[in-house]
């Protein structure tokens, strides 16, 4: 236990990820492999069953500290974790834990399930009173479920690829997989022996510069293909061997965030790999990149979440198909085999990213101009003959990318969120100046980085002016740029205008409240781009 | 009647006419230890420790002041004033005051463990208490002194055999000198920010000796701070001053730092749950051997702990002061919540 809540303690203090990674890569280097595994299970969301009710926790450390249940509440109000308040109050150990690992303490609590509530407690008990705070907190995340070690899995598989001789997507594709971590021992898992053919394997993404010249510097019209330029996640989806496997472009393999492809493994044939954008959508049509973050970020995806975000794939390109790698023939050839394919799949989640017909680069700077509309973020260009490269290379893809619609604006009410950020106050509504009155005209909530919403959360809550129910006036002082994809009239809103896909696009610390954008600003827009 | 009264300007005893720690300029004040929010500018006469006189005058300059010895016993208007050791910083005292039997004494700041350098908490019989209560809850329990500085001083070899500059943060008056005194053990190449040694050299002329210490300058190279360990005050913590130790790494010493949430929240690499204040239990011991059948509980977690004696048979109340904006108090930090808690690198 001692190995591993040294690790639990370095990864919660790092700041800078190579220093998790090598934290990481340490543990692998030298943990017992039993206990290796359930720190990949751990990782992996795979956490041992709860066998008793935190409420039992509290009562056994009241117990033991003799404490009024009142004086516990105001630590776990101050600690704000409860593993963390229990491991805080309990008293000094008396005695020391003998080669307890993490995989025998899980056994032995996995052993406890059946058992009645004395014999719980007669083994929890004992077990704190052997252990430092650190184990002591480890082990009540284990006790209370809810233990999440929120490191990425590149970095798991990065750390583990140090000391296991295997390649990093046969790494991830085998700890992301079907394996149980009670009956599955390090070697079955991470053994090179086992990797005679990888199907899962993806193959390195061709990525597109920004254009930085004159769209005509292109050249010929005729010799190059447009299409839009989605804003969801590049992914490859990939058919082997009967199973579906879906890599994102940062080599992560994704599959199990994305079930509707499920539907997919029936109807796409053997040796597939398509390359395209993994969005959200409803009859074809793309829906804000901000409803797939609200899955991403999840182990678990709710019914709800595939009702509210439902995902589809637009193909743009065919990398394999019938088991042959096509990325040396053309992507006129390509095309035409891709449009096939997903004609004959026929399935609403497998939808085909479509071209756009142009003939003069006039006329294609003037269609980009309706991106927004389409729900796109531009267009993407590439040369008819070019075949698909490895990596990021100039002169046959470029992307051609409209910007964004920016404001900046001061926060004026603050709502606690949802889900993991349910304590903090993340819901912002946000305002722009109007004379000397401030008038609010959005509300906006992606956009931050868990250190900046936990800032943010800290001035809410040391500068709120009043309460509303769930709502709290706050100081008008924070000011953020807010980006939008397009700008309509409305009657409905106090400001006159109502935003599409606003989000929070960054916090100007560098501003003050005087430098707001006024809502004459936001006015001019509406008539520079609410006109459709 | 009270023999200390709490007034708008402080606590006042009427029959000696002086105050205690006032908060607002008085004709005579009492002063428990050199700490801004217990030292205010501006009263006529001060009265305080020998060992705090010169630290009173590098904060607050020219004043009338006089100085006593701890249990040296004066009598002001018929009552009779005697300091004793806190344990909170050097010349830290409580104060003692008592008219005909009525004893009462002022805590002040203080802790129980003897940390070598403040003088050792001295518990004083009276029969009203006035208690801060910084760290008033059962969650703060401090590790004894020596394996604090154990584990400092270990985080000081880890960072130079990985190349990084130690950056310790620590409050200039108190926590500073106990840094000094425990990485003095391992190395002399000791780098202070102009406030810590501001306080140094008011130390030094006051015949104090202090292990030596290199003041930070801007002109230095980067070099100068290789294999050095640096020693900085919160208010340096994360600003360009830093930018020159880089590589470095940021060990905070303070008692918040007990709660996993706060060491993430300072960003700090390390932290160090080293306070000046009592812990829980130390709060608890220091009032029960006072024998005081009343308690008033000053800044802190002061509801939680006067509710807890009151709950175990001591008379107790909560006392607002204007206390609570030395450095270590001032950082109270606002509540944690679970899901911060997470080993959460979700931003990756
Ligand atoms: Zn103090
Ligand atoms: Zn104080």
């Amino acid at each position: 236990m001692k190995a591993f809540s040294e690790l639990i303690v370095k990864l919660g203090s790092s700041t800078k990820t190579n220093e998790k990674l090598e934290a990481l890569s340490h543990y692998f280097a030298t943990a017992d492999d039993a206990d290796k595994v359930w720190v990949i299970a751990l990782f992996s969301g795979r956490r041992p069953k709860r066998i008793i009710s935190s409420s039992f926790l509290q009562l056994w450390c009241l117990e033991i500290t003799d404490l009024p249940a009142w004086l516990f509440e105001e630590c776990y109000h101050t600690v704000g974790d409860l593993a963390e308040t229990i491991a805080l109050l309990l008293p000094e150990r008396t005695g020391a834990l003998r080669n307890a690992g993490l995989a025998f303490i899980i056994s032995q609590l996995t052993a406890l399930e059946k058992q009645d509530e004395n014999a719980k407690k007669d083994f929890i008990v004992r077990t704190w009173l052997q252990m430092n705070k650190d184990d002591r907190f480890v082990f009540n995340k284990l006790l209370t479920g809810n233990f999440r070690i929120g490191v990425s899995q590149k970095m798991i598989v990065n750390a583990l690829a140090k000391t296991v001789n295997l390649e990093p997507n046969i790494i991830a594709h085998r700890i992301s997989g079907n394996w149980n971590p009670f009956t599955t021992s390090f070697n079955e898992l991470l053994s090179d022996q086992l990797s005679a053919v990888d199907y899962s394997k993806p193959y390195p993404f061709y990525l597109a510069y920004a254009l930085d010249t004159e769209v005509s510097d292109l050249g010929r019209e005729e010799e190059w293909q447009a299409e839009w330029k989605w804003d969801g996640i590049r992914g490859q989806l990939i058919k082997r061997s009967n199973e579906i496997f879906v890599w994102s472009r940062g080599e992560e393999l994704m599959t199990e965030k994305f079930p509707e492809y499920d539907d997919l493994r029936s109807l796409l044939p053997e040796g597939l790999v398509l390359d395209g954008e993994i969005i959200p959508s409803i009859d074809k049509k793309p829906l804000p990149f901000a409803l797939l973050q609200t899955r991403i970020g999840r182990k678990n995806i709710t019914k709800k979440n595939l009702q509210d975000a439902p995902i589809a794939f637009f193909a743009y390109d065919v990398l394999e198909y019938n088991g042959i790698d096509y990325r040396n023939q053309s992507l006129c050839q390509r095309r035409i085999i891709l449009e096939e394919i997903v004609a004959s799949v026929n399935h609403p989640v497998l939808l085909i990213s479509p071209i756009v017909e142009f003939s003069t680069w006039q006329q294609l700077a003037h269609i980009r101009n309706s991106s927004r509309d389409m729900g796109a973020e531009g267009i993407m260009l590439k040369r008819k003959s070019s075949t698909y490269q490895a990596g990021r290379k100039v002169g046959d893809w470029w992307k051609w990318k409209i910007d964004p619609l920016v404001i900046d604006a001061v926060m004026i009410y603050a709502q606690k969120g949802h889900g993991r950020r349910s304590n903090l106050y993340t819901d912002y509504t946000f305002a722009v100046k109007d004379g000397d009155k401030l008038v609010t005209f959005t509300k906006a909530y992606s956009g931050l980085t868990d250190k900046e919403f936990a800032e943010v959360d800290a001035f809410v809550k040391r500068n709120s002016l009043e309460k509303f129910g769930p709502v709290r006036t706050v100081k008008p002082e924070l000011v953020f740029e807010i980006a939008f994809e397009g700008i309509a009239a409305s009657s409905r809103h106090k400001s006159g205008v109502a935003l599409r896909f606003p989000r929070i696009n960054r916090w100007r610390q560098d501003k003050k409240p005087g430098e707001i954008n006024t809502l004459d600003d936001l006015k001019k827009m509406l008539d520079a781009y609410g006109k459709t | 009647m009270q023999l200390i009264e709490f007034t708008e300007s402080g606590l006042y005893c009427r029959q000696g006419d002086f105050y205690i720690d006032p908060w607002q300029p008085v004709n005579k004040a009492i002063i428990t230890h050199a700490h801004s929010d217990h030292a205010k500018p501006g009263s006529r006469h001060y009265l305080c420790h020998h060992f705090t006189a010169p630290l009173l005058k590098l904060r607050l300059g020219d004043i009338s002041i006089q100085s006593l010895e701890w249990n040296e016993e004066i009598t002001i208007n018929n009552v009779k004033v005697s300091l004793h050791p806190a344990g909170h910083i050097i010349g830290s005292s409580q104060i003692r005051i008592s008219f005909n039997d009525d004893i009462w004494v002022v805590s002040g700041d203080y802790k129980v463990e003897d940390d070598g350098i403040s003088g050792a908490f001295e518990p004083v019989r009276c029969n009203t208490f006035i208690s801060e209560s910084t760290f008033g809850l059962p969650l703060y329990k401090w590790k004894k002194q020596e394996v604090i500085y154990e584990n400092i001083r270990q985080w000081i070899t880890e960072s130079h055999q990985s190349g990084k500059t130690p950056v310790i943060i620590a409050y200039s008056l108190g926590k500073a000198q106990r840094v000094l005194q425990c990485i003095s053990t391992i190395t002399d190449n000791i780098f202070a920010h102009g406030a810590i040694w501001n306080t140094q050299q008011a130390l030094l002329t006051a015949g104090w000796k202090l292990p030596a210490i290199k003041r930070v300058i801007p002109e230095m190279p980067k070099e100068v701070f290789k294999n050095s360990v640096i020693i900085a005050p919160p208010s340096a913590d994360g600003t360009p001053w830093m930018k020159k130790f880089s590589p470095y790494s940021i060990g905070v010493c303070s008692g918040w730092m007990q709660v996993r949430g706060n060491v993430r929240r300072k960003n700090a690499d390390a932290g160090f749950a080293l306070s000046d204040h009592a812990d829980w239990d130390g709060l608890l011991s220091a009032v029960k051997a006072t024998g005081a059948d009343k308690v008033f509980v000053t800044h802190g977690f002061q509801s939680a702990f006067s509710r807890y004696l009151n709950e175990n048979g001591i008379l107790s109340a909560e006392v607002k002061t204007a206390y609570g904006g030395e450095e270590e108090e001032q950082e109270k930090p606002s509540t944690t919540t679970e899901q911060e808690n997470e080993i959460n690198t979700a931003g990756e």
